[in-house]
């Protein structure tokens, strides 16, 4: 991250203490990434071997980890670890809003739900694009983020939901008719497809390789980020603690240099394989 | 004593010895005639006549022939001194029947002994006789002496059938099990009066095919019978796969095994060719395409292999009232609803599949607008952001654009 290397530097200038880091993510939310990731990674990797089990590198995955039933078996693992991800991560936000009544999370400027400043957002965004405007000043979360995070969640209910329904096909036909049968794979696919595809173009875009964050934002790693950064990407939720005097609680340690070096290995691993996988589904899909 | 001495003396021995041998048969037999073997053996016995004149004795005397007198076959010879030059042996004398098959036959050209006595005519054995060329579990080795020959095979535009046989379940029980009932090149081919498969006489012939292989298999053979193949056949479709179709003719592989398995879906495919288009796009087919340890339905799995029926066909394995039993052979719990599934669905059919049809066109919307949505917004977004970097810090660009 040279936004890091780049503080270290200025930091050694300076004096330690002109830095100062705040938490945006907690350590559990960076957990919930790593497992997400992880096992998206090992259900993009095998789902596409056997999406495309016709072409040469398929095959070859394939062969090298003991054919289509050691395939099926990781990719069933992989389901599995991300369903119960996918629970616990909706029984926290649901116990937070319903148990303990935080009303910011399905609401206001903390919350994932959209709302009409997501849209304005987007249109300030590209008219800034075309020059036509100024830049846009964004909260908590913006709207390319909500959308993440919409397109992953709706994403892994229908991905799941007809991937579910394949594994155990007998008891969904219990309720479902019988040409569902044939549409869940079509879904499950085509969903599948879209998920690896957006994920490893736009979300690695968006996210990690456009010029602010090049090659890869941090922050999702170690959790912190520094002052200036906080205050150039998100002005109006640092604005808005400061107002409220509830910065001072968000202040961090500054990450360790294990801890860059480490978070750096695996997210460069993470995006190197995410391209890979990108680059094998779209010349399987154009061969 | 010197060296040519010892050499002159055994010169004289030699020709001692063999003076007494000639003295010997004319004194001892009557002259001008020559009955038992041994007569003949007392010059062909010795191997230092070569090769093409040496007469092992006492192989010659245990096969086939050995009962037979020298001059049973080689009837020109009268008495002794026998003439420079004697006939080729007719073995059509004795063997008519046989002789006139091979006249006909693709090997019309060929001497018996290309076949029987490993090439050498005296050591003929019964066929029932394991050292015999013709012995059921020898004869791939015979045939393959001009049949394992890639260059002959390539010359003559044969398959190198040889190696595909060894290789194949009939190979493998002959050679390695030593089955005697195991198929061998005669047990198709026929011995005598092989014939081109292009022969409507020969078994080979595509018409007679199932009866040869029913010769063995016959309850495949009344299977298929009754089967649409075996009918379509029957009423003179030529187009109608027959056994070595689907099991090829040489490499016959057991059909559980997975080779087998992988390679035949092709062949059906190659006549039912929108029916392999749709069987493509389903889970069986994505995953079967790998082989490996667990096995998806291939089509005999649940159309059969040899009785296949039109699905109207009460009988028919894909007639509605035995999906559940067809489809629960792999898929414990099948019923009736589970059994609606099409493992023919065509997602690009609006008429048959229409729900499938709208699942498949809306999908495809949603990937296709989403992608080129976020495509452009990305794309702008980059030239943007790197337009302001390089615009606040100079070439260089840097962060925080």
């Amino acid at each position: 991250m040279p936004d890091l290397e780049q503080m270290t530097a200025e930091t050694k200038e300076h004096g330690k203490e002109s830095t100062r880091y705040f938490l945006r993510f907690t350590s559990k939310q960076r957990y919930f990434h790593a497992v997400l990731f992880t096992t998206f990674l090992g259900l993009a990797a095998t789902g596409l071997t056997m999406r495309f089990s016709d072409s040469i590198w398929a095959r070859a995955v394939a062969r090298a980890v003991g054919g289509f039933g050691a395939i099926i078996f990781f990719h069933k693992a992989c389901a599995v670890v991300l369903t119960i991800a996918f629970l616990v991560h909706v029984k926290g936000v649901l116990s937070r809003g319903l148990v303990h009544r935080e009303r910011g999370i399905f609401w206001g400027p903390t919350s994932m739900v959209a709302n009409g400043k997501d849209l304005k957002d987007l249109f300030e965004h590209v008219r800034w694009f075309l020059g036509l405007g100024p830049r846009p000043q964004f909260d908590r979360y913006a709207y390319w983020e909500k959308f993440d995070y919409w397109a992953v969640f709706w994403g892994m209910v229908v991905i799941g939901f007809s991937g579910y329904a394949m594994w155990f096909a007998p008891f969904f036909a219990k309720f479902l008719p019988g040409w569902a049968l044939n549409a869940v794979l079509v879904i499950h696919s085509d969903e599948g497809l879209l998920a690896i595809l957006f994920i490893f173009s736009i979300h690695f875009v968006n996210t990690h390789l456009r010029p602010d964050s090049f090659p890869m934002d941090m922050v999702i790693f170690t959790g912190v980020e520094s002052e200036e950064e906080f205050k150039a990407k998100r002005p109006l939720e640092y604005e808005r603690l400061a107002r409220e005097g509830k910065l001072e609680q968000r202040l961090a340690e500054a990450p360790g240099r294990f801890q860059i070096n480490f978070s750096r290995v695996v997210g460069y691993a993470a995006i190197a394989i995410g391209l890979t996988l990108l680059a094998l589904t779209l010349a399987a899909y154009f061969d | 004593m010197t060296q040519a001495a010892i050499r002159k003396l055994r010169f004289s021995f030699r020709a001692g010895a063999l003076a007494t041998a000639v003295i010997a048969l004319t004194f001892f037999l009557a002259p001008g005639t020559l009955h038992a073997q041994s007569q003949c053996l007392a010059c062909h016995g010795d191997k230092s006549m070569g090769h093409s004149l040496y007469v092992n004795g006492k192989t010659f005397s245990a096969s086939a022939h050995g009962v037979l007198q020298c001059t049973s076959c080689h009837t020109d010879i009268k008495g002794f001194p026998h003439p420079d030059h004697v006939a080729k042996v007719q073995c059509s004398t004795c063997h008519a029947d046989q002789a006139s098959d091979l006249k006909g036959s693709v090997h019309a050209s060929h001497a018996c002994t290309s076949c029987h006595g490993d090439g050498n005519p005296h050591a003929i054995f019964p066929k029932s006789d394991p050292r015999s060329a013709v012995y059921p579990l020898n004869i791939p080795r015979t045939c393959g002496r001009c049949h394992g020959n890639p260059a002959l095979a390539k010359k003559y535009g044969l398959p190198n059938v040889y190696s595909m046989y060894m290789d194949s379940i009939h190979g493998f029980a002959l050679s390695k099990e030593g089955l005697l009932v195991a198929a061998n090149c005669q047990s198709c081919h026929g011995s005598h009066h092989i014939l081109s498969h292009k022969n409507p006489q020969s078994p080979t012939y595509k018409t007679n095919i199932p009866d040869t292989c029913g010769k063995c298999h016959a309850k495949i053979e009344a299977e298929y019978d009754a089967g649409i193949h075996g009918k379509a056949l029957a009423a003179g479709d030529l187009k109608a796969p027959v056994c070595t179709d689907c099991h090829t003719a040489h490499a016959i592989l057991n059909p559980t095994d997975a080779t087998f398995r992988m390679q035949s879906t092709p062949i059906c495919g190659s006549c039912h060719k929108e029916k392999l288009t749709t069987y493509r796009d389903t889970f069986h087919s994505q995953l079967g395409m790998f082989g490996g340890y667990v096995e998806t339905a291939r089509c005999w799995d649940c159309h059969g292999a040899h009785d296949i029926l039109p699905a109207s066909d009460p009988h028919s394995r894909i007639n509605k009232a035995n999906l559940v039993e067809t489809c629960g052979r792999c898929h414990a719990g099948a019923n009736a609803s589970f059994v609606q599934y099409q493992p023919h669905a065509n997602p690009r059919n609006r008429k048959l599949s229409p729900g499938l049809y709208y699942v498949r066109l809306f999908m495809n919307l949603l990937l296709i607008s989403v992608l080129t949505f976020f495509v452009l917004h990305t794309l702008l977004w980059v030239i943007r952001s790197r337009y302001n970097q390089i615009k606040n810090n100079g070439s260089k660009g840097g962060k925080d654009a």
